[in-house]
Protein backbone atom coordinates (compact mmCIF):
# COMPACT_ATOMS: atom_id res chain seq x y z
CA UNK A 1 0.00 0.00 0.00
CA UNK A 2 1.39 4.05 -0.71
CA UNK A 3 1.01 6.33 1.91
CA UNK A 4 -1.24 8.03 -0.88
CA UNK A 5 -3.82 4.91 -0.04
CA UNK A 6 -3.56 4.79 3.35
CA UNK A 7 -3.83 8.70 4.23
CA UNK A 8 -7.37 8.02 1.73
CA UNK A 9 -8.67 5.37 3.69
CA UNK A 10 -8.15 6.38 7.23
CA UNK A 11 -8.83 10.32 6.67
CA UNK A 12 -5.02 10.93 7.28
CA UNK A 13 -4.13 15.05 7.20
CA UNK A 14 -0.74 15.51 5.03
CA UNK A 15 1.06 18.14 7.34
CA UNK A 16 4.16 18.19 5.06
CA UNK A 17 4.37 18.98 1.45
CA UNK A 18 2.75 16.62 -1.07
CA UNK A 19 5.76 14.58 -1.84
CA UNK A 20 6.82 11.16 -0.57
CA UNK A 21 3.17 9.83 -0.97
CA UNK A 22 4.03 7.54 -3.31
CA UNK A 23 6.48 5.77 -1.12
CA UNK A 24 5.44 1.78 -0.51
CA UNK A 25 4.45 1.16 3.45
CA UNK A 26 5.72 -2.19 4.17
CA UNK A 27 4.45 -2.49 7.77
CA UNK A 28 4.59 -0.16 10.88
CA UNK A 29 6.46 0.37 14.14
CA UNK A 30 4.76 2.25 17.34
CA UNK A 31 7.64 3.93 19.31
CA UNK A 32 8.16 7.36 21.37
CA UNK A 33 11.97 6.14 22.10
CA UNK A 34 14.33 7.05 19.17
CA UNK A 35 16.73 4.88 20.11
CA UNK A 36 14.22 1.87 20.00
CA UNK A 37 12.98 2.84 16.54
CA UNK A 38 16.65 3.10 15.45
CA UNK A 39 17.36 -0.10 16.16
CA UNK A 40 14.28 -2.20 15.08
CA UNK A 41 12.17 -0.19 12.34
CA UNK A 42 12.98 -1.24 9.06
CA UNK A 43 12.98 0.63 5.91
CA UNK A 44 9.41 1.05 4.16
CA UNK A 45 7.67 1.02 7.52
CA UNK A 46 4.87 3.96 8.67
CA UNK A 47 6.22 5.12 12.36
CA UNK A 48 3.25 6.30 14.75
CA UNK A 49 4.82 8.49 17.39
CA UNK A 50 4.19 11.55 19.33
CA UNK A 51 7.45 12.76 18.96
CA UNK A 52 7.18 16.25 17.02
CA UNK A 53 11.21 17.63 16.38
CA UNK A 54 14.00 17.53 13.33
CA UNK A 55 15.32 14.00 15.18
CA UNK A 56 12.30 12.02 14.11
CA UNK A 57 13.23 12.87 10.46
CA UNK A 58 16.81 12.01 10.97
CA UNK A 59 16.08 9.02 12.06
CA UNK A 60 13.26 8.58 9.40
CA UNK A 61 15.82 8.93 6.50
CA UNK A 62 18.35 7.20 8.01
CA UNK A 63 16.30 4.16 8.11
CA UNK A 64 14.31 4.99 5.26
CA UNK A 65 11.19 4.72 6.94
CA UNK A 66 7.52 5.53 4.52
CA UNK A 67 6.38 8.09 6.68
CA UNK A 68 5.79 9.30 10.33
CA UNK A 69 2.45 9.86 11.85
CA UNK A 70 1.85 12.17 14.48
CA UNK A 71 -0.77 10.81 16.99
CA UNK A 72 -3.53 13.16 19.20
CA UNK A 73 -3.42 15.72 17.03
CA UNK A 74 0.31 16.49 17.87
CA UNK A 75 1.79 19.08 15.46
CA UNK A 76 5.38 18.54 13.95
CA UNK A 77 7.86 21.89 14.73
CA UNK A 78 8.48 23.86 11.84
CA UNK A 79 12.47 22.48 11.91
CA UNK A 80 10.63 18.63 11.21
CA UNK A 81 8.74 20.14 8.52
CA UNK A 82 11.22 21.69 6.79
CA UNK A 83 13.05 18.37 7.33
CA UNK A 84 10.05 16.20 5.99
CA UNK A 85 9.94 18.10 2.75
CA UNK A 86 13.82 18.02 2.45
CA UNK A 87 13.80 14.19 2.75
CA UNK A 88 10.53 14.03 1.03
CA UNK A 89 9.15 11.38 3.62
CA UNK A 90 5.93 12.87 4.58
CA UNK A 91 4.67 13.53 8.04
CA UNK A 92 0.56 12.58 8.71
CA UNK A 93 -1.41 14.02 11.67
CA UNK A 94 -4.52 11.78 13.09
CA UNK A 95 -6.45 13.21 16.20
CA UNK A 96 -6.45 9.25 17.15
CA UNK A 97 -4.54 8.16 19.86
CA UNK A 98 -1.01 5.24 19.44
CA UNK A 99 -3.37 2.31 20.31
CA UNK A 100 -6.03 3.31 17.79
CA UNK A 101 -4.40 4.35 14.46
CA UNK A 102 -2.18 1.45 14.80
CA UNK A 103 -4.40 -1.15 14.90
CA UNK A 104 -6.18 0.52 12.15
CA UNK A 105 -2.79 0.89 10.30
CA UNK A 106 -2.02 -3.10 11.17
CA UNK A 107 -5.46 -3.99 9.85
CA UNK A 108 -5.17 -2.83 6.63
CA UNK A 109 -1.68 -3.78 6.09
CA UNK A 110 -2.99 -7.31 6.92
CA UNK A 111 -6.20 -7.99 5.57
CA UNK B 1 34.78 0.71 -5.59
CA UNK B 2 37.25 3.54 -5.28
CA UNK B 3 40.81 2.35 -4.85
CA UNK B 4 41.60 5.51 -2.90
CA UNK B 5 41.65 6.29 0.35
CA UNK B 6 38.99 8.82 1.55
CA UNK B 7 39.16 10.75 5.10
CA UNK B 8 36.35 13.08 6.39
CA UNK B 9 35.71 14.77 9.42
CA UNK B 10 32.75 16.42 11.58
CA UNK B 11 32.90 18.35 14.97
CA UNK B 12 29.89 17.88 16.80
CA UNK B 13 28.56 20.36 18.94
CA UNK B 14 27.44 19.23 22.74
CA UNK B 15 23.50 19.59 23.49
CA UNK B 16 23.06 20.56 19.55
CA UNK B 17 20.42 18.11 18.57
CA UNK B 18 18.87 19.56 15.66
CA UNK B 19 21.94 18.96 13.45
CA UNK B 20 22.88 15.41 14.45
CA UNK B 21 22.31 12.91 11.94
CA UNK B 22 23.93 14.84 9.08
CA UNK B 23 27.63 13.42 9.70
CA UNK B 24 25.60 9.63 8.91
CA UNK B 25 23.74 11.02 6.35
CA UNK B 26 27.04 11.91 4.57
CA UNK B 27 28.62 8.93 5.31
CA UNK B 28 25.68 7.33 4.50
CA UNK B 29 25.74 8.72 0.37
CA UNK B 30 29.46 8.52 0.26
CA UNK B 31 28.85 4.58 0.67
CA UNK B 32 26.19 4.45 -1.26
CA UNK B 33 28.25 6.22 -4.24
CA UNK B 34 30.64 3.34 -3.88
CA UNK B 35 28.09 0.79 -3.88
CA UNK B 36 28.98 -0.69 -0.52
CA UNK B 37 26.12 -3.51 0.40
CA UNK B 38 22.93 -1.79 1.28
CA UNK B 39 23.02 -3.72 4.79
CA UNK B 40 26.63 -2.63 5.58
CA UNK B 41 25.45 0.82 4.94
CA UNK B 42 22.27 0.41 7.30
CA UNK B 43 24.49 -0.97 9.92
CA UNK B 44 26.87 1.76 9.68
CA UNK B 45 24.58 4.67 9.82
CA UNK B 46 22.84 2.92 12.93
CA UNK B 47 26.26 2.75 14.79
CA UNK B 48 27.25 6.19 13.72
CA UNK B 49 24.29 8.27 14.53
CA UNK B 50 23.65 6.68 17.80
CA UNK B 51 27.82 7.34 18.91
CA UNK B 52 27.10 10.72 17.53
CA UNK B 53 23.89 11.30 19.54
CA UNK B 54 25.96 10.38 22.69
CA UNK B 55 28.51 13.11 21.99
CA UNK B 56 25.42 15.27 22.02
CA UNK B 57 23.07 14.19 24.78
CA UNK B 58 26.42 13.01 27.12
CA UNK B 59 29.55 15.30 26.33
CA UNK B 60 30.39 19.27 25.63
CA UNK B 61 32.21 18.75 22.28
CA UNK B 62 33.08 16.28 20.22
CA UNK B 63 35.25 15.03 16.39
CA UNK B 64 33.78 12.75 14.17
CA UNK B 65 36.67 11.13 11.40
CA UNK B 66 35.93 8.52 9.09
CA UNK B 67 38.31 6.80 7.02
CA UNK B 68 36.64 4.38 3.84
CA UNK B 69 39.58 1.89 2.16
CA UNK B 70 38.08 -0.49 -0.33
CA UNK B 71 37.65 -3.25 2.37
CA UNK B 72 36.18 -1.17 5.53
CA UNK B 73 34.64 2.29 7.26
CA UNK B 74 36.93 2.77 10.28
CA UNK B 75 35.12 6.11 12.09
CA UNK B 76 36.59 7.78 15.19
CA UNK B 77 34.45 9.63 17.93
CA UNK B 78 36.32 11.46 19.85
CA UNK B 79 35.05 14.11 22.69
CA UNK B 80 35.70 15.93 25.45
CA UNK B 81 32.97 15.17 28.32
CA UNK B 82 32.21 13.84 31.80
CA UNK B 83 33.09 10.08 30.59
CA UNK B 84 31.60 6.94 30.94
CA UNK B 85 32.51 5.82 34.93
CA UNK B 86 31.57 1.88 34.21
CA UNK B 87 31.43 0.98 30.39
CA UNK B 88 30.30 -2.17 31.29
CA UNK B 89 27.29 -0.61 33.21
CA UNK B 90 26.38 1.61 30.60
CA UNK B 91 26.08 -0.97 27.80
CA UNK B 92 22.84 -2.46 29.37
CA UNK B 93 19.96 -1.98 27.56
CA UNK B 94 17.94 0.61 29.42
CA UNK B 95 21.26 2.44 31.94
CA UNK B 96 20.99 5.86 31.42
CA UNK B 97 22.01 9.14 32.77
CA UNK B 98 20.00 11.58 29.97
CA UNK B 99 18.47 14.45 31.07
CA UNK B 100 14.48 15.22 31.57
CA UNK B 101 14.70 17.69 28.87
CA UNK B 102 16.90 14.57 27.00
CA UNK B 103 14.16 11.61 27.63
CA UNK B 104 11.14 14.28 26.74
CA UNK B 105 12.78 14.22 23.32
CA UNK B 106 12.40 10.42 23.13
CA UNK B 107 15.90 10.11 23.73
CA UNK B 108 17.60 8.31 26.53
CA UNK B 109 15.85 4.96 26.30
CA UNK B 110 19.60 3.52 27.47
CA UNK B 111 19.28 1.85 24.03
CA UNK B 112 22.28 3.35 22.04
CA UNK B 113 25.44 1.52 23.05
CA UNK B 114 23.86 -1.83 22.69
CA UNK B 115 22.53 -0.99 18.92
CA UNK B 116 26.35 0.23 18.42
CA UNK B 117 27.29 -3.12 19.46
CA UNK B 118 24.82 -4.50 17.81
CA UNK B 119 25.64 -3.13 14.05
CA UNK B 120 29.16 -2.41 14.64
CA UNK B 121 31.66 -5.59 13.36
CA UNK B 122 33.66 -3.75 15.98
CA UNK B 123 33.30 -1.50 18.52
CA UNK B 124 36.07 -0.28 20.92
CA UNK B 125 34.89 2.49 23.69
CA UNK B 126 37.73 3.93 25.89
CA UNK B 127 36.88 6.77 28.53
CA UNK B 128 38.13 8.83 31.04
CA UNK B 129 36.13 10.30 33.84
CA UNK B 130 36.53 14.17 33.64
CA UNK B 131 38.17 13.99 30.47
CA UNK B 132 36.71 12.29 27.59
CA UNK B 133 35.06 9.00 25.52
CA UNK B 134 36.53 7.78 22.50
CA UNK B 135 34.48 5.57 20.18
CA UNK B 136 35.90 3.39 17.51
CA UNK B 137 33.51 1.72 15.08
CA UNK B 138 34.61 -0.87 12.30
CA UNK B 139 32.71 -2.60 9.82
CA UNK B 140 33.78 -4.54 6.86
CA UNK B 141 32.71 -4.51 3.46
CA UNK B 142 32.69 -7.46 2.53
CA UNK B 143 32.32 -10.76 5.15
N1 LIG C 1 30.06 9.96 24.81
C1 LIG C 1 29.60 9.77 26.06
N2 LIG C 1 30.05 10.56 27.08
C2 LIG C 1 29.60 10.36 28.34
N3 LIG C 1 28.72 9.42 28.69
C3 LIG C 1 28.25 8.60 27.73
C4 LIG C 1 28.66 8.75 26.37
N4 LIG C 1 28.04 7.79 25.65
C5 LIG C 1 27.28 7.09 26.52
N5 LIG C 1 27.40 7.57 27.76
C6 LIG C 1 26.76 7.04 28.99
O1 LIG C 1 26.24 5.74 28.73
C7 LIG C 1 24.82 5.74 28.96
C8 LIG C 1 24.15 4.78 28.03
O2 LIG C 1 24.29 5.23 26.67
P1 LIG C 1 23.22 4.76 25.58
O3 LIG C 1 23.55 5.39 24.30
O4 LIG C 1 23.12 3.27 25.61
O5 LIG C 1 21.83 5.30 26.15
P2 LIG C 1 21.33 6.83 26.22
O6 LIG C 1 22.17 7.68 25.35
O7 LIG C 1 21.24 7.22 27.63
O8 LIG C 1 19.87 6.67 25.62
P3 LIG C 1 19.50 6.36 24.08
O9 LIG C 1 20.78 6.12 23.37
O10 LIG C 1 18.63 5.16 24.14
O11 LIG C 1 18.79 7.57 23.59
C9 LIG C 1 24.41 7.19 28.83
O12 LIG C 1 23.19 7.49 29.47
C10 LIG C 1 25.60 7.91 29.46
O13 LIG C 1 25.53 7.81 30.87
MG1 LIG D 1 22.55 7.08 23.38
Amino acid sequence: MTVSELVTKLGLNVLSDETGLERQITGGYTSDLLSDVMGHANAGKIWITLQTHKNVMAIASLKELAAVVLVKGYQPEADMLAQSNIEEIPVLGTAEEAFEISGQIYKLLND
Amino acid sequence: MTTEKMHFEYPVEGGNFSAAGFPSSQVKKTLKQLNVDGNVIKRTVVALYEAEVNIVAHAFKGVIAVDIDTEKIHIRLTDEGPGIPDIKKAMEIGYSTATPEVREMGFGAGMGLSNMKTNADSLVITSEVGKGTIVEIINYFHK
